[in-house]
This record gives C-alpha cells, structure tokens and sequence, in this order.
C-alpha cells in the first residue's frame, strides 16, 4: 500500500457558525492536488484542520493510518502570503534555514551542512543571488519562490500550500509549479489551494472542489466539470466558459 | 559632585547603577520579542497589571516579587480568555484587563496607606534599591537571557511564522504564555528602576532603536540590550546629576537614542532616505 492521506467527515466551525461539513477524501502519494472553491469556501480552514491547527468539531485525518500529530515533522506548510510580516529582521537565507528546525529539534543549532543546505534549496528556486537580502526587499513572487525553498529545506513528504500563485508574477508561478510536479514525481503528496479556474488543468492531477460541503474529491478530469463546479461556485455555467471548463 | 567619584564611594550607587544596567539588558531583549511578535501594548498591560499584586504582597507582608508574578500571569491569562473566546479583538481586551487590574491596584494601595510606595512602584527610585533587590534582578536577568540563548530557534520561527511553527509540532501557546511569564518577570524587576507607568519605554523603544537598525533578529537583540542599558547609565547620570526622578530620565535617554536611529539609520532613517532621494532626482 503506498503513503496516503485519508479525510474523514471534519466539520469546523468559527463561534457557531459553520464553515466545513462531513468533508472527506483520501489521497495516495505521488499526487498534486488542488483545493478549489469560491470565496469563503472554506478552503484554507480545510487546509488548517487537516493539519491540526484549527479546533475540529469532528472528524478524523490520518497520515498512512496514524494522525497528524505523529507525523508533524514530515509535513511542510506555506502560509498565505498575507500572514507574514515582511518586515521582521530575517534574510532571505536565515528564511530557508527555517526549514531545517524541525528536524533538528530542541537545543540543537544549524551547523555548516544545513546552511549549505538551505542554500542548495535557494537554488533550485533560483533565489541564491537575494540570499543576504532582508525579504521585504523582494518582490512577491520572489517571496513565495523563498517560502517554498524553505519548504523544500524541511525534507517533508507532504507539502501543504494556501494560494501560493495569488499575486505574483509569470516567471515565478513557473518555477514553483515546476518543482511542485517534481516533488510529486518524487512521489510526495502535495495540496494547493488555489482559485485562479484557467490553469486547473494545466496544474493538478486530483482535485478537491468544496464549498462548505465537498462537492466532489477525484481526478481532475472527472471533478471539473460543469455541472460540479457550478454546484460549487453557484452561478450560471458559462461565466466559466472562458476559463477553459470543458463543456461536455 | 562628581558621579563617577560617587560612584566609587557610595555602595547605594554602585547598586543603583549594576541594577539599572541588567534592566536595561533584560528589557532589551525581551522587549525585541515583544515588539515582533506585535505585543508591545501587551507590554505595557503587564507592566501595569503587577500593581494589585504588589499591594497584595505589602498587605500579606511578603516579597512584593510573588504577588506581583501572581496578577501579571493572570492579567495575560484574562486577556487570552476574552481573545480566544469572544469577538473582541486583543487591543481591545488588553485595555479592557489591564485598565481594571492597574484601578484595583490604586485603590489596594491606597487602602493600605502607603502613599509614598505608589509614586515609588508607580515611578521608580532607583537610588532606593536595595541589595535584594539587586540580587533578584540579577536571578531574573540570568534566566530571561538563558532562555532565549536555549530556545532562540524556536522564539525566532514562532515569532516570525507561528503558523509554521505550529504546522511542525512547536507548542506555540505555551511559547506565548512563557514568553508573557518572562515579560511579567522582567516588569518585576524593572519595578525599582522606571516603575510600573515607564517600563514600557524600556521595553518598547531601544528595541524599535534597534529594529531601524538591523536586518537580524540576533544583531536586534544584541544592539536592543546595549541601548536599553546605555540608556538606563545616561539615564541615570543626569538624574544624579540634576536630582530629578530616575524613571523618567531614564525613559527619555530611550526615546533620544530613537530619534537618533529615526533620524539617521542608514537604511530605514528619514533624513538618509531624503538625501537619497534627492540625489536620484538630481541624477535623473
């Protein structure tokens, strides 16, 4: 049996409102899944629940069986963009290394081999020139291409990504979905939330379409569909169209 | 007078002088925390919240280090429970918490009769610190400095991305609550130096000095603690010197050393970035 995430019936809500209901679906490794939705779907909730770091009213996920808790050093997370302060006194360098803490554990600081590291990660990303830079220095697009270094830096086997591609430019948003495929030919699993429709299928092998309740969970071809996503986005099918939703 | 032969001479000096150079240390860098982590109101609710729990232990007739801890980690406690739990945002809750902490503080000290130990707690008199005094600030000036040494990694990635830090399994709750424990500490020992109303300006400005001034959190703290204790000497200096109250010569030697910074930090200052503009248009 290959490495799988398993989602059973979670349901969150914030202060008696609820934003998730019954979601599950399970995944293999060696996938690149997409999270989609509207506004106010819910999606980086689900994201957050399934990685513990929200209050579930219930449900369960489990990491090849056994729960997140367990597993927490073999998961690593890129926030939305909007929840970091670009200000704080760190470089671009000091960012990936970052990445190495977990594995690294209390007490023990990052020696020559890790810093060498972080910087082969910078690399693959294309970022190492920037690597003395503060990151509110660079531009935003730079600054996922960093974030997502510092997830490779973790050695993880499942990455977890909210909007990674809001708000930067084409050349980055290349780099990123370039590696994301490579890592799910390494055979991780990888989830991205996402809400640009045009290149879903350009991007993702599975999809999970949510709008408070999962609409459907499956490949791509089969989940995005017109009658699915206009369950999912509640308005008439050929605003969508355009974005290349195919018609039959 | 001489300070500096004073210095020399009077041991009541030499103590108000080591006691306010380790304040200076230890607000410095639990004030750099404080400041990233968007606490620094925070700071300030603690700082005032120990009130009640000094005129608490003056009543019990104990050390007023116990009460003093005792209503400081309920205040961050309280104003966590009213966060966490309702729609009221922090800024809100902390003012709301420490405003009625710091109320019944005034009116337990004045109940006790003790006139002249609420414009000490609320002011500072650092020429009044006495050799226990001393020695607790340096107990809590070893642990402050020892805990951010041990757990730098883990105060650096929960302060800048606690989602992170929370995603790989740090417990970032009790890092929050242990960090608001040494801030209560810190308040604590600051008491005797800048009083309840100044410690904030120990804990907020040489760190912001050092904030304009750095892109490295451990170069932030390490510049952070140097200007909180240049200030506390020149503080100190010219309250000895022109016999006006500590505290508050103290709190403006920081907010001097900011302007400075403000002023002319090579990246961040007003007039560095005004003549670099100028010189851009000029060449334009």
């Amino acid at each position: 049996m290959s490495d799988q995430i398993c989602v059973k019936d979670i349901s969150v809500s914030y202060y008696g409102t609820s934003v998730l209901e019954d979601v599950s679906f399970t995944f293999d490794s060696g996938n690149l899944v997409g999270i989609l939705g509207p506004n106010g779907a819910g999606k980086s909730t689900l994201m957050k629940a399934m990685l513990g770091l929200i209050q579930k009213d219930k449900g369960t996920v489990a990491v090849n069986g056994k729960p997140i808790k367990e597993v927490r050093q073999q998961i690593a997370y890129v926030p939305q963009r909007s929840n970091i302060d670009w200000n704080f006194p760190i470089t671009v360098k000091d960012t990936v290394l970052l990445g190495t803490y977990p594995k690294l554990g209390l007490f023990h600081r990052p020696k020559k081999e890790h810093k060498d590291w972080a910087m082969r990660c910078l690399e693959q990303v294309g970022m190492q020139d920037f690597a003395k830079q503060q990151i509110g220095e660079l531009s935003g697009g730079q600054q996922q291409r960093v974030f997502l270094a510092r997830a490779l830096a973790q050695k993880a086997d499942y990455f977890f990504l909210d909007e990674p591609f809001v708000g930067i430019d084409v050349s980055s948003e290349e780099v990123i979905i370039t590696i994301l495929k490579q890592l799910r030919d390494e055979g991780k699993l990888v989830f991205v939330v996402h809400h640009d429709l045009t290149k879903v299928k350009h991007y993702f092998d599975e999809l999970v379409l949510i709008n408070k309740n999962l609409i459907d969970a499956g490949p791509v071809k089969e989940v995005f569909q017109p009658e699915k996503m206009t369950k999912a986005y509640q308005r008439p099918f050929a605003m969508m169209e355009g974005l290349e939703v195919p018609l039959s | 007078m001489n300070f500096f032969d004073d210095l020399q001479t009077y041991a009541f000096l030499q103590k108000a002088f080591t006691t306010s150079i380790m304040v200076g240390i230890i607000c410095g860098v639990i004030g750099s925390f404080i400041i990233l982590r968007g606490m620094a109101l925070m700071g300030d609710a603690i700082s005032h919240a120990v009130l009640p729990g000094v005129a608490i232990s003056y009543m019990l007739g104990i050390n007023y280090f116990y009460g003093a801890v005792f209503t400081g980690i309920l205040t961050a406690f309280g104003i966590g429970a009213i966060t966490q739990n309702s729609r009221i945002k922090s800024d809100s809750s902390i003012g709301l918490v420490f405003s009625a902490f710091f109320a019944l503080g005034i009116i337990l000290i004045t109940r006790a009769r003790s006139a002249t130990d609420l414009t000490q707690i609320l002011f500072g008199n650092v020429l009044a610190v006495r050799t226990s005094d001393m020695w607790l600030t340096l107990a809590i000036g070893s642990l402050v400095i020892l805990v951010v040494i041990l757990f730098y990694k883990e105060l650096l990635v929960s302060s800048f991305d606690e989602t992170m830090a929370a995603a790989y399994g740090l417990r970032t709750r009790f890092i929050h609550y242990a960090i608001m424990f040494l801030l209560t500490l810190v308040t604590v020992a600051s008491l005797q130096t800048v009083g309840v109303i100044l410690v904030v300006s120990l804990l907020i400005t040489p760190a912001s000095t050092a904030y304009l001034l750095t892109n490295r959190l451990s170069v932030m703290v390490i510049l952070s603690a140097f200007f909180g204790a240049l200030s506390a000497v020149i503080g100190l200096y010219f309250s000895f010197l022109y016999n006006m109250p500590s505290g508050p010569v103290i709190a403006l030697a920081t907010t001097g050393l900011f302007l400075l910074a403000f002023l002319f930090s090579p990246k961040q200052g007003v007039v560095v970035r005004k003549l670099k503009t100028t010189n851009r248009k000029k060449f334009a």
